[in-house]
């Protein structure tokens, strides 16, 4: 009861997501290592960008990355002038969209594991000889885990369900920007319900099986 | 490493907080225990942290064994994990993501092996902990990861080692399973260990010499028994105050459990607790369990009488009460008695008393 282009949409809604989830991980560990660190007065201004996408519709989201990535705005003259072309309608026009609508659900869980670690343990591998660098990934990171298996499944959940956002930056192209959200809606219009029902079915099941997996490997109950 | 300096630490560390301030001038021996002793928010963990590097005090001095770890007129700050310090925290602080022999090696792996002294199995071995190195650290008992934690520090061959109050977390039982290793770290060891405590049991059984801190500043530094025999000082410990006597076990008494212990200046009877003829002891009198009399008095149930006279008189924190030093032999004894006991014997400077000793704790 799928067709080939319902395949291409999930197949394509997978890349958009993997990519913005590994382009959101190398983003947000130093962004979330600052905010748990910092005692900047900068940090409440910087919580607050990176908290905007929450409470954001999605649209307005979505036409504010437009006209910046237009001709006129500043990330379209950028990518112009790196002869990289115009980023709305294309693929990467998503990937860029994402990764800012997604940002606090992978930079939150992240910055709340550096919080709970606390300095002692910072300081304990300072006196065995771990340098700072060294402290970070055999200490923090690894102690850090639970936060970002969080930081992971809802960064890559929450980018597979974006909708409006899409609409705004990519509109509407197959195997370009046609991802599952969209192809669903798709559907819903033409009044195809059977296979509106297959993919989100797919979805629901999806979404089940992703967070099933993040309890079962992270459980909250505290193991010895 | 025994070849090192007797002042083998200097340090002058000043802070300043709103509240308060630190100003401190250390000159410690290059080997023994140091308690850096003092009630809590004396500053004692500040100084050891400045030691470590993990606090960095403006304008700063640190120099151990000859090499400079801060010297702010110069712009040199060594940062910690460039010092070669073990420390061990208040509350164990062990890494949970590894298992104990995890935790050990973590940072020897980071020392060089040219300077590596310290095995895994002597360490292990000294503390005791064999049974545990397959374990994880949230499966071990408060006292068993403190021994874990200090192994730890040990396994990076620290040329200092530094315990911030390492039994202060612990209950009684805890801290009886402890001391005994922290002894052996003691005998066995050839460096200096910078241990902050304010219990002065702690510091009576384990220390050599003494920083005393009170609001910031030093109030006293210097050999442990000189310095506890010191009657200015005595005022601030309270109960505490006492003397030790350094001595050894003369005779052991298998009739009635009771061991002599031979000390400058005479003998004493205590409890005997296994320690064999010959072998150092450390005896501690309180100075609330020492009274003074004119006569020797026969028929009481005091076992140790001794002859001494008066050097000192000083008023104690009551005002019904003295502090009197007296010199038995070559050892200082302090007693606490009242003013009016004190007029009544008409105690002064060179008045000949006998000493009774109430009570004698063996500290080692």
């Amino acid at each position: 009861m799928l067709e080939p282009s319902d395949f291409a949409a999930a197949w394509l809604t997978f890349q958009l997501a993997t990519l913005t989830t590994l382009i959101l991980l190398v983003i947000g560990t130093p962004i979330a290592w600052w905010l748990a660190r910092t005692r900047s007065p900068w940090k409440g201004v910087v919580v607050a960008v990176v908290a905007l996408p929450i409470v954001l519709p999605p649209t307005v989201l979505g036409f504010y990355m437009l006209i910046a990535m237009g001709p006129d705005g500043p990330i379209g003259r950028l990518t112009q002038a790196m002869g990289l072309g115009l980023l709305p309608f294309t693929f990467w026009g998503l990937v860029v969209a994402s990764t800012f609508y997604s940002l606090p659900f992978v930079v939150q869980p992240i910055q709340n594991a550096f919080e709970a670690i606390g300095e002692r343990p910072l300081e304990a591998a300072a006196t065995l000889r771990a340098s700072p660098l060294d402290t970070f990934l055999t200490v923090v990171l690894p102690l850090a885990k639970p936060g970002y298996l969080t930081a992971i499944v809802l960064g890559f959940a929450h980018t597979v369900g974006e909708f409006g956002v899409v609409l705004m930056i990519g509109g509407n192209i197959p195997d370009k920007t046609r991802v599952v959200s969209v192809q669903i809606y798709d559907h819903v219009e033409a009044l195809e319900y059977g296979q509106a029902h297959g993919l989100a079915a797919g979805m629901v099941l999806f979404s089940f099986l992703v967070l099933l997996l993040l309890y079962t490997l992270n459980p909250t109950g505290r193991r010895p | 490493m025994s070849l090192s300096a007797p002042q083998a630490i200097c340090a002058r560390i000043r802070l300043g907080y709103p509240g308060f301030s630190l100003d401190v001038e250390l000159d410690l021996p290059g080997r023994g225990v140091i308690a850096l002793f003092g009630p809590s928010g004396s500053g004692k963990t500040t100084v050891l942290r400045a030691m470590a590097g993990l606090e960095r005090p403006p304008g700063g001095f640190l120099q151990v064994n000859g090499s400079i770890w801060q010297d702010d007129t110069q712009g040199v700050f060594l940062p910690p994990h460039r010092r070669p310090i073990g420390y061990v925290f208040q509350e164990a602080t062990l890494f949970s993501h590894l298992d104990v022999r995890q935790n050990l090696v973590y940072g020897m792996e980071r020392v060089p092996k040219m300077e590596r002294r310290v095995s895994l199995e002597y360490t292990v071995e000294l503390l005791g902990i064999e049974h545990l190195l397959m374990r994880k650290p949230g499966n071990l008992s408060g006292g068993e990861r403190q021994r874990v934690a200090m192994a730890r520090a040990l396994m990076v061959s620290p040329t200092v080692l530094l315990l911030d109050e390492p039994l202060a977390a612990l209950d009684l039982t805890r801290k009886r399973e402890i001391l005994p290793y922290l002894e052996r770290l003691h005998d066995e060891l050839d460096i200096p260990m910078l241990y902050v405590s304010h219990a002065p049991d702690e510091v009576a059984r384990l220390a050599d010499h003494i920083v005393v801190l009170d609001s910031g500043r030093v109030v006293a530094q210097g050999p442990l028994t000189e310095t506890l025999a010191r009657l200015d000082l005595s005022i601030q410990l309270g109960d505490d105050v006492g003397v030790l006597l350094e001595g050894v076990v003369a005779e052991r008494d298998q009739n009635w459990h009771l061991a002599r212990v031979r000390f400058p200046g005479g003998n004493l009877w205590v409890r005997d607790e296994g320690r064999p003829v010959g072998h150092h002891a450390r005896v501690r009198i309180l100075a609330r369990d020492i009274s003074l009399s004119l006569y020797k008095q026969e028929g009481s149930s005091i076992l140790n009488l001794l002859y001494g006279h008066v050097t000192d008189l000083v008023g104690d924190t009551h005002p019904g009460l003295l502090l009197v030093r007296v010199q038995v032999g070559e050892s200082p004894m302090i007693a606490r008695v009242t003013r009016r006991s004190a007029a009544a014997l008409g105690l002064a400077t060179n008045k000949p008393v006998w000493v009774q000793v109430k009570s004698a704790a063996l500290m080692e």
